[in-house]
């Protein structure tokens, strides 16, 4: 019991299906307004930003699968989206041209966007991020993912430790937004569980309690 | 139940084998060497169906294949019209169908709006409904284990392709370890099939494969290394992997030798 105590007040990742959030609400709501802070606020992108102060866009409709930085207090510090290649993305969408107008679909692919940090997000979070989204990738058996991302983002990435392959870029300077690919592969996990401080069992708990646990009495 | 025309590719094309990926589950012996051709050639089995009835055949091979209990693929449109290509016993499927058992199976609840494959062992078997609803499956000959694999298809259409199974955990999980990515290009193959004879004649060609993926697999068909042929097309070898993986999905392949031999027969690289 104590175990589970300290769990629950620790700061951690949550593996979330969009109909999920709700059971989360303090985090739901902090996540869509930290985003509307990042992409409308620090980047200047052209999102849409609604009167709670929230940026939600179609694809957050899809029952994409957020990957969330919980902070202590049960607000959001960090989190990205997936969603599987075969349906509907925001890369095959709106960003085709940069990926030599080929479309990205396989089973085994599922696209990253909307990768956040809350305002002031303490240093380990992204790293933190990419641990949960390489979990995933691996857990599930997936080849890569797509993302489209801030260009200024693949530095970040790569003293992480996990860079993305840059497919392509629009824009200029502070406008670039760049399509990437990353491989999932298990020797990307041991640099960033040493980056970020968190043990490989802790991060095992998360993605298993999200995904492995045993539900059946 | 083998494409002959493959198979001739695989007997006079010794390099072929060579781009093969490794097959992890027969590497490690879980498997009878072998398994992945006769795979290949189910899969060519799938993309060749004219008929509901032949997609029941293939499922019915791919149980016998993988050597487990049960094979389900199951679909349901956004009008409510479903379709099911499955081993279950009969009179099972008929008393499902009859008492509406996909509100309360926590397979169905558990893994409709998901796209991630699910374990059985995930789900939640808890209340009382699903625990009498698994005691009647049990009875019916539905196994213990089950993978379930869910699709979100076109227009708001729901598939789910299950493999079920008889044994202990250990033996699941080594079984499900090595078997869950190619279940998941499986799954999807069968469920494009299933799309394409419901629409009946008013079929929908296939996309075909863009210059890139035609440039990178004409390069693998020539006998180039992946790094080889990344540096030829000039292109990172991630990006490269990500067209031959475009192109793979676009050839219902089950890897990139199969995408090559299938890109071969089709005649769409000219090597």
């Amino acid at each position: 019991m104590i175990a589970s105590y300290a769990i629950t007040e620790a700061p951690l990742l949550r593996y979330l299906y969009a109909d999920a959030l709700s059971t989360y609400p303090k985090l739901r709501d902090t996540m869509f307004r930290d985003r509307a802070a990042q992409f409308k606020g620090r980047l200047g992108w052209d999102v849409h930003v609604n009167r709670a102060g929230e940026e939600r866009d179609e694809y957050d409709l899809m029952n994409p699968l957020y990957v969330i930085w919980q902070q202590p207090d049960g607000s959001h510090g960090g989190s990205m989206r997936f969603l599987p290649t075969l349906g509907r993305t925001m890369v095959n969408d709106h960003f085709s041209d940069l990926s030599d107008g080929q479309n990205i679909e396989s089973p085994l692919i599922w696209e990253c966007t909307r990768f956040c940090l809350a305002p002031g997000a303490a240093a380990k979070v992204s790293g933190a991020l990419m641990l949960g989204g390489l979990e995933l990738g691996l857990g599930h058996h997936l080849t890569h993912a797509v993302g489209v991302f801030d260009h200024r983002m693949v530095r970040v990435y790569r003293r992480l430790g996990w860079g993305p392959t840059v497919m392509g870029s629009t824009g200029q300077g502070r406008d670039a937004i760049s399509v990437g690919l990353w491989e999932f592969t298990p020797v990307i996990r041991t640099g960033l569980l040493q980056r970020t401080g968190i043990g490989r069992d802790v991060s095992r708990h998360w993605y298993d309690r999200a995904f492995n646990a045993c539900k059946s009495a | 139940m083998v494409c002959r025309r493959c198979l001739n590719i695989w007997m006079t094309q010794p390099w072929l084998q060579r781009l093969s990926w490794p097959i992890r589950a027969e590497e490690s012996g879980i498997r009878p060497s072998g398994t992945s051709r006769r795979l290949e050639g189910l899969i060519d089995t799938i993309h060749q169906a004219q008929t509901l009835e032949e997609l029941q055949a293939v499922i019915i091979s791919l149980r016998d294949l993988y050597e487990v209990e049960h094979l389900i693929y199951h679909s349901v449109n956004s009008t409510g019209q479903q379709y099911a290509a499955l081993t279950y016993d009969p009179t099972w499927v008929e008393k499902y169908t009859a008492d509406r058992f996909e509100r309360i199976d926590p397979v169905v609840q558990g893994c409709y709006q998901r796209f991630n494959p699910v374990d059985w062992k995930q789900l939640d078997w808890s209340t009382k409904s699903s625990r009498e609803f698994l005691e009647e499956a049990r009875t019916a000959g539905v196994g213990n284990q089950g993978l379930s694999v869910p699709i979100r298809g076109p227009s708001g259409q729901f598939a789910l392709f299950t493999v079920n199974h008889r044994c202990d955990d250990p033996a699941w999980r080594k079984f499900s370890r090595h078997s869950v990515q190619e279940l998941l290009l499986v799954a999807h193959y069968v469920n494009q099939k299933a799309l394409e004879l419901e629409r009946g004649t008013d079929v929908v060609p296939g996309q075909p494969l863009s210059p890139r993926e035609t440039d990178a697999l004409t390069m693998l068909a020539l006998g180039y290394s992946r790094a080889r042929a990344a540096e030829r097309l000039n292109i990172s070898e991630h990006t490269l992997r990500v067209y031959i993986e475009g192109a793979r999905f676009k050839l219902g392949a089950l890897n990139t030798t199969h995408a090559v031999a299938r890109a071969l027969v089709k005649g769409l690289l000219v090597v």
